[in-house]
């Protein structure tokens, strides 16, 4: 019946198609269709879910993306190189720091330019606090959707320390466009190395307090154990990865398998789980969120001093002491601000390990000032393809515990 | 006689109204300073001093918002269903005694300090209280709306699977006082109270209270996060303050009905206060309990919901009662 056909077939159906629902399909009873989303408490913007339904539980689902499409790979066509930076912030908006070295990667890729050492520190330490802050905020709101009221308040409490030290360091909380191509936009400020080593201080006692509430907690393990199990075959085939993929026991970090500024220096594991189920997926971000404060500690204790931004002229405006003296930097100065730089034509893929998961950057260049094309590889997108199949015969109760454990952000699914 | 009888009743009824209509005002204000304190945020403080006038907000808010109603809604079932919910919780307070054991002289009148005493007593509040399934049941029927139907499903489910476990929790009660008649438990409790030899009574009591009433974590009828606001989805303005005001009156009763047959209504250990007091102040622990759970667990899910109810609940009140009698009946015997 329609269980066969959807192991046929596993994420062939889309809504115009509507293989599953169709008449031969019908069954004897009849089944109510319940349509969650686009604008419902728990789907975490705007998706929108068509659930077939047999009393509570769930005989169908068919996931309905669209409603926050934004055009931001089109938008990038349009930008200089500089410009689509503040774009890139925009996708995972939970975390824009990593999507912007995502980008500038792919664009020093294709211009081979070399990232000054404190420029790839202080990358690492702006993703690593983006991803605590990500992961903060999933399980507040994935806790919230199970019920876990206090809890969304306490993971807020501590994202906002975060936020903070992106305010600190970019002058905006969340939005933080710090990268340049060829470095970063600023040197740390005074002070921020302090106020990360008290974060760093404080973050596992609270996590702690976190996991005391939750992690041994036996309505939050039956509402999470053997829930939305995912086996690392069907979520390879899937294209699932990041913290979803690991929970079911793949060992596949981009910071690990292919490091970037210079992750293969630092000293961390990358948490596995096995039973690929919700509670898994739980257990994962929790520890991922201890692996990024033990790479923040090295980081800031191996912070090479020197440039933060690269010293190549073409790309990288010039320090405004040289303005009054240098006639070229002028020139740089002049070009830079009014058209930008081009790239070599050619074509890159750079990509970053998002809280979410891998997050490329396909980038075609045919010599302008502005990329030819831009694709995004959302690990949103991907990780939300294994949805239907993973709702299937679940109660509606499980098919919220699911969405949320899947941490996907709309934004980022509707590029 | 019967004239002043009638007379007496109509004026403690109006009093246990409203004291209750106020108690629910501040219970909202009561949880969600309570749930501030316990999220590190300070909770209303705007209007009036500590927020005191934050409950006459809402309820003013909530009397001028305008009332849409959905298409398609069975009008005439839809206008009664929240008007069922808050009567069936009003009218079983009735059997409350808030102080005794003897009367309130006013007057030159013997008042009780219950609107009912009646000697069916708690049974007046199971069959009250099923009456408020209808309530929720048919707002949800009635709203035409999928998201309502299904709270409507689960919460008349879960309310018909508890209060077997909520009554049989009560049977060891009526066993040890000897009477289902509320004044009687209460004074069988003079010199200890019930809840030391039938703590797990109590534990059962609670549990199936909580689940009763649709409280955290057992809260599935209107889980925000799954049925958008389950059966009272479709209902806005004074309509929904209906609901939400059976809500809080049921968790003032449980509260109540706990204090009273498991903590010794209005004894106090040591007398230093007088009875209404200390039955008050029995009540507002419980609720502290409500609250405390709710900003603490995590919802369960239906099913589970379903299986402790009929699995562990259930078997383990009849448990309950079976070894209250035995020894019980054993001790009659031995003296």
């Amino acid at each position: 019946m329609a269980e066969t056909r959807i192991a046929q077939e596993p994420f062939g159906p889309g809504p115009q198609q509507d293989a599953v629902f169709g008449p031969e399909h019908e069954p004897e009873t009849e089944w109510m269709e319940l349509n969650m989303g686009p604008q419902h408490p728990s789907t975490h913007g705007v998706l929108r879910v068509r659930l077939k339904l047999d009393g509570e539980r769930v005989r169908d689902a068919d996931p309905d993306v669209g409603y926050l499409h934004t055009g931001f790979e089109k938008s990038f066509e349009d930008k200089t190189y500089t410009q689509g930076i503040t774009f890139s912030d925009r996708m995972d908006y939970l975390a824009p720091p990593i999507n912007n070295v995502g980008f500038v990667s792919a664009v020093e890729k294709l211009m081979e330019i070399d990232v000054p050492l404190r420029a790839q520190a202080i990358r690492v330490m702006m993703m690593e606090l983006a991803r605590i802050a990500s992961h903060e905020l999933w399980l507040g709101t994935a806790g919230l959707d199970l019920g876990v009221y206090s809890g969304f308040f306490y993971a807020w409490r501590d994202r906002e320390l975060v936020l903070d030290m992106n305010e600190a360091y970019s002058g905006v909380r969340m939005m933080t466009s710090f990268t340049r191509v060829g470095g970063v936009a600023w040197d740390l400020p005074d002070g921020w190395t302090d106020q990360l080593q008290k974060f760093i201080d404080v973050m596992p006692g609270r996590i702690d307090d976190f996991e005391s509430m939750l992690t041994a907690n036996p309505i939050w393990k039956q509402r999470l154990s053997g829930v939305g199990v995912l086996s690392s075959r069907d979520a390879i085939e899937a294209g699932v990865t990041g913290p979803m993929l690991r929970a079911s026991g793949v060992d596949y970090d981009v910071r690990k398998a292919f490091p970037y500024s210079g992750y293969e220096d630092y000293d961390f594991e990358v948490p596995l789980g096995n039973a690929g189920d919700c509670y898994d997926r739980y257990v994962v971000r929790v520890a991922e969120m201890r692996q990024s404060l033990r790479i923040l500690q090295q980081a800031l204790d191996n912070l090479p001093g020197g440039p933060w931004l690269t010293s190549n002229r073409k790309v990288a405006l010039p320090p405004r002491s040289e303005l009054s003296k240098s006639m070229e930097a002028v020139i740089h100065q002049f070009r830079l601000v009014s058209e930008g730089f081009k790239g070599p034509v050619g074509d890159v893929y750079a990509f970053v390990e998002s809280p979410r998961g891998e997050l490329g950057f396909y980038l075609v260049s045919d010599g302008a000032n502005k990329p030819y094309r831009m694709k995004v590889r959302p690990p949103s997108f991907c990780n939300l393809q294994p949805l239907k199949r993973l709702v299937q015969g679940v109660l509606v109760a499980d098919v919220i515990a699911i969405m949320g454990s899947m941490d996907f952000i709309l934004g980022d699914v509707d590029r | 006689m019967t004239t002043e009888v009638v007379v007496e009743t109509l004026i403690k009824a109006a009093i246990v109204i409203g004291a209750l209509l106020t108690g629910f005002a501040y219970l909202t204000l009561f949880e969600r300073k309570v749930q501030a304190r316990m999220q590190q945020r300070p909770g209303p403080n705007r209007v009036g001093p500590w927020g005191l006038l934050q409950p006459a907000a809402d309820g003013l808010k909530l009397f001028f918002k305008s009332s849409s109603m959905p298409a398609g809604r069975d009008h005439f079932l839809y206008l009664l269903a929240p008007l069922i919910s808050v009567c069936a919780a009003l009218a079983s307070f009735a059997i409350i005694p808030i102080s005794g054991p003897g009367t309130l002289n006013l007057f030159g009148y013997h008042i009780g300090w219950y609107i009912m005493n009646a000697n069916i007593g708690v049974l007046w509040y199971f069959a009250v209280t099923s009456f408020g399934v209808y309530g929720i049941f048919l707002a949800g029927y009635a709203s035409n709306s999928k998201y309502s139907m299904l709270g409507a499903l689960r919460s008349s489910a879960q309310m018909i699977s508890y209060e077997m476990a909520l009554g049989l929790s009560l049977v060891p009660v009526f066993i040890l006082a000897g009477s289902t008649r509320m004044v009687d438990i209460v004074n069988a409790q003079h010199t200890w109270w019930f809840i030391l030899p039938l703590l797990p009574a109590f534990f059962l009591y609670l549990v199936a209270g909580i689940a009763e009433t649709n409280r955290a974590p057992f809260d599935l009828p209107e889980a925000e996060t799954e049925l958008v606001a389950g059966y009272h989805t479709e209902y806005s303005g004074m309509r929904f303050a209906l609901f939400f005001m059976a809500e809080y009156i049921n968790m003032i009763i449980v509260s109540s009905i706990a204090a009273i047959v498991f903590l010794g209504g209005w004894w106090g250990p040591f007398g230093i206060l007088p009875g209404p007091w200390w039955f008050l102040l029995k009540v507002v622990v419980l609720l502290y309990v409500y609250v405390w759970l709710r900003a603490t667990l995590p919802r369960m899910r239906y099913d589970r919901l379903m299986a402790l109810g009929w699995k562990s609940l259930l078997p383990l009140s009849l448990a309950m009662m079976m070894v209250t009698a035995v020894v019980v009946v054993a001790a009659q015997g031995g003296a």
